[in-house]
């Protein structure tokens, strides 16, 4: 009894109280001037290049996540390991650090870089650039919801399929695919709410350029530093909004996934 | 699941999946890792002048002693919080649950903001802390703060997901052969979740060796006060000292690397 008191007190103080400063002082003006805050095309445009930047890196690692997570399953080489502790290398490397990364491969200093943008194709300081910071830091998350699903089920039934004369695409989507959707799908979802929470890797490799590579994270930070909390608190509130729904529908696709392991 | 029945899988459309993973990790993670190595290596008489200043210096350690300090308050809180979540049936419980998770999920500007708002200059919970004559915003405590915050999930669910498994017999059973709670807890619980104890501790130290944004908005990374090592990147990428930024970088990824070899070697025993 003391003991779960004591916890929650120490969450309460720890995790709440913050989240709850941010809604209060989101809304301290009234509603109309949190959606005058939000609604800022400054504003406005950051939001909607970090969820479409995260919804294109969701889908990327949707499907190279589930290819890997097979590849590792099924693949009985030696570097199996090796691959294996490259896939949880994000997990630990810093994400700051995962932008500055990229900017040392295709920064404009750089000999890539050089090249790239005389075709006129930057990556550091555009938009390929956070996609790929993003692809990054996401890496993990698909792969490590499906791996466990895939290793339960039979290669027997795929081979069944095969050796009865289905082709490769029907064995995929009739055999294969079916028992991890929910896997891939609480994959998905992890990878869209933790791009658009991203904010050390962007900041490193986006160049901040208001209306084109300005990601709300990195809006917010601008808002703190200029002295208005006030929409760094509604934009925010937004991102918080969409964390509060996110989180029990990726809980929700685990637990139908029957993956013990988020 | 047998090594034969993998191998009698017919290789055909085994061969260009895996070739597109490779591909693509390669793409993605190892060449940009070689990248920075390249860079390093092809400069580093610079950068080891660089990374030896005082201010990186101070940087370094500085990281380190928050680090240690998160886990500290990290086995502590975590391992009562595994227990409560885990063992305890009461209202709110979910509730509490989703808060502990809460921090992964956040965008850690936000957490900076957060704790901002509640100790800035105007602050709510300024006047508690000015009686106590504490300063949060841009010094030490702050950082604490954004740190201990963080890394709030990590020991919670790994070591929770061990009491799970294992539920209470073992305990039931010291109990019933006369051992105190205390003793239970030492000599049956503790070595029982050791597994999750440790990698629920290299992750917290991971976490906060790279944390970033909340120390940022929270520190106001002042050269030589509170800059760690994340915010001394980013500030010399800021004024161009780009040697500076990408040794302090390497220096983070091989420890990120070290502590994920080091989980890899317990897991194998």
């Amino acid at each position: 009894m003391l003991l779960r008191l004591g916890f929650g007190t120490y969450v309460s103080a720890l995790v709440a109280a913050p989240v709850l400063a941010i809604l209060y002082e989101a809304f301290a003006g009234g509603l109309p001037a949190c959606i005058a805050a939000i609604t800022d095309p400054v504003a406005k445009d950051a939001l909607l290049l970090s969820l479409g930047l995260s919804a294109v890196a969701a889908v990327i690692n949707g499907v190279m996540g589930t290819a890997i997570a097979w590849g590792l399953v099924r693949w009985a080489l030696p570097g199996r390991k090796l691959l294996s502790a490259l896939v949880d290398l994000p997990l630990a490397i810093p994400t700051l650090v995962a932008g500055i990364l990229l900017v040392a491969l295709y920064g404009p200093q750089t000999g890539l870089g050089r090249v790239l943008g005389g075709w006129h194709m930057d990556i550091a300081f555009a938009t390929p650039g956070i996609v790929l910071a993003l692809l990054f830091v996401t890496l993990p998350f698909v792969v490590r919801v499906v791996e466990p699903v895939l290793a339960e089920l039979d290669p027997a039934e795929e081979e069944a399929a095969t050796t009865m004369g289905a082709s490769r695409w029907l064995t995929f989507r009739s055999v294969l695919l079916p028992p991890i959707v929910p896997a891939i799908a609480a994959g998905t979802v992890q990878v869209f709410a933790r791009s658009v929470a991203e904010f050390g890797s962007i900041a490193a490799v986006s160049g901040n350029i208001p209306h084109h590579t300005l990601t709300a994270p990195v809006y917010i930070l601008g808002e703190v530093e200029g002295g208005s909390p006030g929409s760094a608190a509604a934009v925010s509130a937004v991102l918080l909004v969409l964390t509060l729904i996110l989180q029990p529908v990726s809980r929700g696709l685990v637990q139908a996934a029957g993956s013990r392991r988020v | 699941m047998s090594d034969t029945a993998r191998r009698s899988r017919p290789l055909g459309i085994a061969v260009p999946v895996i070739a597109c993973v490779l591909v693509y990790l390669v793409g993605v993670l190892v060449v940009p890792l070689l990248a920075l190595c390249a860079t390093v290596l092809s400069n580093l008489p610079e950068v080891v002048g660089q990374l030896t200043t005082p201010e990186a210096l101070h940087a370094m350690g500085l990281s380190l002693v928050l680090a240690a300090i998160a886990l500290g308050i990290n086995l502590v809180a975590g391992i009562a919080g595994a227990i409560v979540l885990v063992r305890q049936q009461f209202y709110g419980r979910s509730l509490l649950d989703a808060l502990v998770e809460m921090p992964l999920a956040l965008s850690p500007v936000m957490v900076g903001l957060g704790f901002f708002l509640l100790f800035g200059r105007t602050g709510w919970a300024r006047p508690v802390i000015d009686a106590l004559g504490l300063k949060v915003t841009f010094a030490f405590p702050g950082l604490v703060l954004a740190t201990t915050f963080v890394t709030l999930p990590f020991i919670v669910r790994e070591v929770g997901l061990i009491l799970k498994v294992q539920g209470t017999s073992e305990e039931q059973a010291a109990a019933t052969l006369g051992a105190s709670p205390w003793q239970t807890f030492w000599l049956v619980t503790i070595p029982n979740i050791r597994q999750g104890l440790e990698l629920g501790a290299t992750l917290t130290v991971a976490r906060a060796l790279g944390e970033f944004g909340a120390v940022l908005v929270l520190g106001g990374a002042i050269s030589g006060e509170t800059q760690t090592a994340t915010t001394f990147i980013h500030a010399s990428m800021e004024e161009r000292q780009e040697p500076a930024a990408y040794g302090m970088a390497m220096l983070l990824a091989a420890a990120a690397a070290g502590l994920l070899a080091f989980l890899q070697s317990r897991r194998r025993r």
